[in-house]
């Protein structure tokens, strides 16, 4: 099913925490809302459930006009972030719930809650009580009851949140897999955007309440429209400079301590920017014109790091372990195309 | 620091402080407390109610066996009394819990002025029960009383709740659930606040009614609660006494029809002087309300989900 929402609106009392969205889920596919806390991802969820209101807009479930219709009658499966599995019902009750309330008669509702127990691999725990089961097993659980009544959209409110680093990649490829399975439209919500770019067919990233930007997770991290977002997706983060365009096109720091020459030039001048370098956009090689130090290098896991200095202002790149420089060289560099983006200081938008 | 332990080790082990007996020295003033107003009584009413014919003063008996047991369970008016406080507790317990379950639910509401409606149900508890019980005779009244006044509109007949000793019962009753309810209601209304509302929203998303989600979720969640105020509530009830005074001016029932066991424990000792029964009595009381806890924990042993 797809959804599609609609200057879709939610305030509070004291803060917007859904402004203005319009945008679409595709059908079958697996979006994830991500942005730092606070930012309105479980408001837009609880609207899409139809928990909360809409202070204005429209959110539409193919041509229907859902935007009033009681949760109930939305067809819409809901993972809460810490579960909310009945503490006094079995697993195999919990699962079975959502069909006991459509008045499934019980041999079809336990054999279809079997199934479902099936798909997400809790077979074995059907007679436990939720508090006899791990985190990841509890969310299994939670979304064997949001799938069993054939939900056409299945919302994920940072299912994973509570887990330990090894369960939640174990836990977000068994949703990805669930979700490839049965195919049904899927949103889900979290703050981690390693999490996001690891499952998601697409990524819908929010700041304060705001739609920033809606892609394929590698087109976001390829191509982002907002410095917001370059410096939200990638680990280590990217690189943001400050400064002007000189005349001549390229970037000058803000100190004028060092320059550097743009591969692409913007056709702009004056103007105060922001360079942002992703730490994997530079390559050193004799002859070229930007001059850095070494200030530091370092290994994380199998990875080479080094934090350099240009003019004034610090970096972190990766240096290929082939160049064996080492701390107070100075070495040259050159800006790769890819990676290496410009943005207006002021409104933090790409030029 | 090795020190330090030796030194330690030395001081626990001089005189009589710092030995085991020591937290005993810090206890004794209360467990001297206990001892002289609840175990020396308790156990001195067992010895009691073996004597027949035991007299306060001399202390004397005649004879120490079953005697007083015999002669309370072939009287009609204790056997009157077991009735009465069975069937008190039969009606008040159940009723009571189950309205007060109704009004917690309706108090828990998120509506506008509910904290008036919060105020206005515990009320009753920081009234005094003489006060309402004078209320309640004056409301059970069979000529001015609001209660017939209301019953009339719907066309019944007079009903002479504190003179005709068949309804005696009946009008106690009633204002024993009335009574009861206050104390009910806080309890049961902590245990509903204590439900996580995560649960209501995820059964609503399911499509759960109302009163799908009262029973299936508000209900088991709450059983551990209505378990304890069930027994708190039967225990209370079954020394049901107070509330006979204002109602029957201080009579058990207009024809001394309404015993219950406190009433009848008072009467034959403060009435009647007859210790031993009263005694005895006293120890059929203290059976009652020993089994009824025990099958209540049993009970809410096995309701415990997590
Ligand atoms: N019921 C409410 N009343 C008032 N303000 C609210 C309410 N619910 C949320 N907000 C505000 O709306 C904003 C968005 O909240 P929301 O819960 O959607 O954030 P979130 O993105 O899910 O954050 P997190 O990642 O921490 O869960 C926050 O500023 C929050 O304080
Ligand atoms: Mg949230």
């Amino acid at each position: 099913m797809q959804i599609k929402i609609d200057h879709l609106t939610k305030k509070f009392p004291d803060t917007t925490a859904v402004d203005d969205f319009t945008m679409e889920f595709e059908s079958g596919k697996l979006t994830a809302l991500l942005g730092p806390s606070g930012c309105g991802k479980s408001t837009m969820l609880n609207m899409l459930a139809g928990i909360l209101p809409a202070t204005d807009g429209h959110i539409y479930f193919d041509d229907d006009d859902v935007t009033d219709m009681p949760p109930q009658k939305r067809g819409v499966g809901l993972v809460f972030q810490n579960y909310a599995l009945y503490p006094h019902m079995t697993v195999l009750e919990n699962i079975c719930f959502p069909l006991e309330i459509q008045k499934v008669n019980k041999a079809e509702r336990i054999e279809k809650a079997k199934e479902m127990a099936k798909l997400v691999h809790v077979d074995q725990y059907l007679d436990r009580k939720p508090k006899e089961l791990s985190g990841g097993q509890q969310q299994r659980v939670a979304i064997a009851r949001a799938l069993i009544k054939t939900p056409r959209l299945l919302l994920l409110d940072e299912p994973l949140s509570n887990l330990d680093a090894r369960l939640r990649i174990e836990m977000r490829e068994e949703i990805r897999r669930i979700q490839q399975e049965t195919k049904v439209t899927t949103i889900f919500v979290t703050h981690d955007q390693e999490e996001a770019m690891s499952i998601s067919d697409s990524i819908v990233l929010m700041k304060d309440g705001i739609l920033m930007q809606v892609d394929k997770p590698q087109a976001l991290y390829d191509d982002p429209n907002h410095t917001f977002v370059a410096s939200f997706l990638g680990n280590p983060p990217i690189n943001n400079l400050e400064g002007i365009i000189n005349d001549a096109g390229d970037f000058e720091l803000k100190d004028h301590s060092a320059t550097i020459k743009l591969n692409e030039k913007k056709g702009i001048k004056g103007e105060e920017v922001i360079l942002g370098i992703r730490p994997e956009a530079i390559t050193i090689g004799p002859d070229f014109n930007t001059k850095a130090e070494i200030l530091e290098r370092y290994t994380m896991g199998k990875e080479e790091l080094a934090n350099i200095k240009i003019g004034s202002a610090e970096l972190r790149v990766y240096i290929s372990v082939d160049h064996d420089c080492k701390k107070g060289d100075v070495i040259d560099l050159v800006l790769r195309n890819k990676g290496v983006f410009l943005f207006d200081k002021a409104s933090g938008k790409r030029l | 620091m090795a020190e330090a332990v030796l030194k330690s080790k030395k001081r626990s082990s001089s005189g009589i402080f710092n030995t085991k007996w020591e937290p005993l020295i810090y206890l004794a003033p209360f467990l001297i407390g206990v001892i002289i107003f609840t175990l020396y009584p308790f156990f001195n009413i067992i010895l009691i109610s073996f004597k027949e014919g035991y007299r306060q003063m001399t202390g004397a008996f005649q004879s120490f066996g079953f005697d007083n047991y015999v002669h309370i369970f072939t009287d009609p008016y204790f056997i009157n009394a077991l009735k009465n406080t069975a069937m008190y507790v039969g009606f008040v317990v159940p009723i009571s819990t189950a309205l007060s379950l109704f009004f917690a639910n309706l108090l828990n509401q998120k509506i506008k002025g509910i904290g008036i409606f919060q105020t206005a149900f515990f009320l009753p508890m920081v009234t005094s029960v003489t006060a309402i019980g004078l209320v309640w005779k004056l409301m059970f009244n069979d000529r001015i009383g609001v209660i017939n006044a209301m019953l009339g509109l719907f066309g019944v007949e007079r009903i002479e709740w504190l003179l005709d000793p068949a309804m005696n019962i009946w009008a106690l009753i009633i204002y024993g659930i009335w009574n009861m309810m206050p104390f009910t209601i806080i309890i049961l209304l902590s245990g509903l606040q204590n439900i996580d509302p995560l649960y209501y929203t995820a059964a609503k998303v399911d499509g759960a009614s109302s009163r799908k989600q009262f029973f299936r979720i508000t209900v088991p969640l709450l059983a551990p609660t209505i378990g304890l105020t069930c027994i708190i509530n039967m225990i209370s009830a079954s020394k049901v006494f107070g509330e006979l005074f204002p109602l029957f001016s201080g009579r058990p029932g207009t024809a001394y029809n309404l015993f219950t066991m406190v009433y009848y424990i008072y009467y034959e000792f403060n009435v009647a002087r007859h210790l031993g029964y009263a005694a005895a009595a006293s120890i059929i009381l203290f059976i009652i309300v020993f089994v009824f806890t025990m099958i209540q924990l049993y009970v809410q042993r096995r309701w415990r989900y997590y």
